[in-house]
């Protein structure tokens, strides 16, 4: 097989189904489904989640991980802050003419582990190959298919006192992408958080039923994100600027690079709002798994109608937090 | 080294601090009948104590005005057409900071003509741009170098670097800013009473304490030199209106472990071998004398303005108050395009475009609507 993928691994002839069935039903192990058109799928559930994300994280190999690991985690977590139980990814992949094979196989690889780790499977998937310079190396899509059998979240439940619990330190992917990129003239040892956080989820919703709402703060961090909670469901937060968890990296490259850790992009990382109640338990839960240790407890609602995100700082007083904005940032996921 | 890394970032000590800076402003006011008035000069400042939550505590207690310290705010618009002009040629490599990108010109941004298929690079470090160049033999590459003496020296280091490898397709479009005669525009222009300065850490490092002194022997105002923390802002604060009340006015150097009486010598001395004084425009407050530093005569095949005719219309007329802010005279909130038309989405002045901008700081941090 070429060194380089070209467009005739895209053109549906010999070379593709070489590549189709070298490299991804090889990784994926889909070999009934891949006879068909369509993957063909039974399912027990009363309530079907599906989520679809596209991928265009440069660069394709970072600390911590690489696009294909991104891709099957970014939907798994998607699918299982839902309240779902994820089972199945579909991918679709645009490789760009002279896209090296091996970083193809790494790549394709690393989704089967992760695919693996979190217990889902690939079943359906696309290449398209497309001329040099329309693409920047490899971009890929991925949907999950996730089953409820009963609803495990409640988000109109949300009412003042709730604690706001984040399951670890906020900034790493966003602060080891960029400096991965090379362009910031910055070096660090942080590794991406991205990983698969299904299991998490589901010990903790099977440790408390008063589980309101659970997210992934992607892009536009923690505060995006919890803006977005504030006003979709018409609830006030604050959070303590004190107890929001930031690896001493992180805090030095945004001090440097002008960024705000609130706002930088994390691929592993869970906002749980559970009753106070609760809250403990549910701490320990997610400490008790790898991805969790610096879980902490950062905030509650503080009033149920109006939709403000409030920031307490760590010299007591309060500012109101807003969605980012206008801020330039590279290519992150 | 590290200590320097790892700031003090103490949240005890700056509110023990922060009651003791309330009580003294409260003394001042009983004794003056009005809040004292703080200068903070720089962007930088700006943002740390809109950030840190400062400037709403302190709100009733000290007037904290924002000053002319964010290069992308007081660039003209005549400098931000030229530069979006140089954009037109062909063949050309446009390397700028982040921040220029999107400050609006008279037709369009940098960003927009980025979108538009021109080759415009954000770089982080200006010596990136040499690089660029020698990787790109074919094309003339141009760094667009704003900055006060902060950034200055960086801009000194690449022409340095750019001439001695010899790289013949490298040039700069130099519009600098120095930070002498800004403050002295303000204190001489009287529009607005300035009793203290709260003077920034970074650039001090560059000028040292004794460029300050000018303020104490001609003006009788303090300053002192502070860092971005809370627990140093607040110091600052504090050691200035410790001062007005008193009547002991100097310039006090709060940030001792980086800042000397001289300052970078070696920095100044390349400054000086580049660059030399020329009279800059200053957005919403005009021309003022040898206020920026530009290309010397010697190093001029370095001087994008001597390397290509770039000729600019008159600047559109906009409602932007940039220029008022900048000087201290209103507040953002005053100008009537404030979080209306103009937000970081479309900003229409450059205040709200740079992540040091007054506008952008009170967008961000200070906007309870």
């Amino acid at each position: 097989m070429s060194e380089k993928i070209s467009l005739a691994h895209g053109d549906g002839g010999e070379l593709a189904h070489k590549l189709i069935q070298d490299v991804f039903v090889n990784a994926f192990r889909h070999f009934e489904q891949s006879k068909l058109d369509s993957a063909i799928l039974s399912c027990d559930a009363d309530k079907i989640a599906i989520s679809t994300d596209t991928f265009v994280v440069s660069p394709i190999f970072y600390p911590g991980g690489n696009i294909g690991k991104l891709a099957v985690a970014g939907t798994v977590n998607d699918i299982a802050v839902s309240g779902a139980v994820p089972h199945y990814l579909t991918s679709g992949f645009i490789i760009e003419e002279g896209f090296l094979l091996k970083d193809l196989i790494e790549i394709v690889e690393s989704m089967a582990t992760e695919a693996k780790k979190a217990g889902v499977s690939i079943i359906a998937g696309d290449t398209k190959v497309v001329e040099a310079g329309s693409a920047d190396g490899i971009y890929i899509n991925t949907t999950g298919f996730g089953s409820i059998k009963k609803d495990r979240i409640d988000p109109d439940k949300m009412q003042a006192g709730d604690s706001i619990i984040i399951s670890g330190t906020l900034g790493d992917h966003g602060i080891a992408i960029l400096a991965a990129r090379g362009e910031l003239g910055i070096k660090t040892e942080l590794k991406s958080d991205c990983a698969s956080l299904n299991y998490m989820i589901d010990a903790v919703l099977k440790t408390s039923d008063k589980v309101r709402i659970m997210r992934d703060p992607t892009r536009g961090g923690l505060a995006t994100t919890l803006v977005e909670i504030c006003e979709d469901f018409h609830v006030s937060m604050e959070i303590r600027e004190e107890d929001i968890p930031v690896k001493r990296e992180v805090h030095g490259a945004c001090d440097i690079l002008g960024y705000e850790p609130i706002y930088l992009a994390n691929e592993g990382k869970i906002i749980f709002i559970v009753a106070k109640s609760d809250e403990q338990k549910v701490l320990d839960t997610i400490r008790d798994f790898t991805e969790g240790v610096d879980a902490k407890i950062i905030g509650e609602i503080t009033d149920v109608g109006s939709s403000k995100l409030f920031l307490r700082t760590e010299l007591g007083t309060t500012r109101r937090l807003n969605r980012l904005s206008g801020i330039l940032l590279p290519r992150i996921c | 080294m590290q200590e320097i890394i790892d700031y003090p970032s103490n949240p005890e000590l700056a509110k023990k601090l922060l009651v003791k800076l309330l009580a003294l402003s409260e003394r001042y006011i009983d004794k003056y009948g009005r809040r004292p008035v703080i200068m903070e000069v720089c962007g930088s400042h700006t943002m740390a104590l809109a950030r840190t939550g400062l400037k709403s505590i302190l709100k009733d207690h000290v007037n904290l005005i924002s000053g002319p310290g964010c290069p992308v705010c007081v660039t003209d618009q005549i400098s931000i057409d030229a530069m979006i002009e140089l954009t037109e040629g062909e063949n050309r490599i446009i390397c700028s900071f982040g921040d220029m990108m999107r400050v609006p010109g008279t037709k369009r941004s940098l960003m927009e003509s980025k979108t538009a298929g021109k080759d415009i690079r954000v770089i982080y470090s200006p010596l990136d741009s040499v690089t660029i160049a020698e990787e790109n033999p074919d094309k003339e590459v141009v760094f667009l170098g704003i900055g006060f003496e902060t950034t200055i020296p960086i801009l000194a280091a690449t022409l340095k670097t750019a001439d001695e490898r010899n790289v013949k397709n490298f040039s700069m479009w130099v519009t600098t800013k120095l930070v002498e005669p800004i403050l002295r525009t303000l204190l001489d222009s009287k529009k607005v009473t300035i009793d203290g300065f709260l003077l920034p850490g970074h650039v001090s490092i560059v000028l040292g304490k004794n460029s300050y002194n000018f303020l104490v022997e001609e003006y009788n105002v303090p300053g002192v030199i502070s860092g971005f923390e809370s627990v140093e802002m607040i110091s600052g604060l504090y050691k200035l209106i410790e001062m007005l009340m008193i009547d002991d006015i100097h310039i006090i150097n709060d940030h001792k472990k980086i800042v000397t009486d001289e300052g970078n010598v070696y920095a100044q001395r390349l400054m000086q071998q580049y660059l030399e004084p020329v009279d800059e425009a200053w957005r919403g407050i005009g021309v003022i004398k040898n206020s920026g530093l530009d290309i010397k005569k010697e190093y001029e095949h370095l001087n994008a303005k001597k390397r290509f005719n770039i000729t600019v219309g008159e600047p559109r007329k906009t409602k932007c108050r940039c220029g008022e802010v900048i000087s201290g005279l209103i507040s953002p909130n005053e100008c009537s395009l404030f979080a209306k038309s103009c937000h970081p989405i479309n900003p229409i002045g450059p205040c709200m475009v740079s992540t040091e901008g007054s506008c952008a700081a009170y967008y961000q941090y200070m906007r309870e609507d």
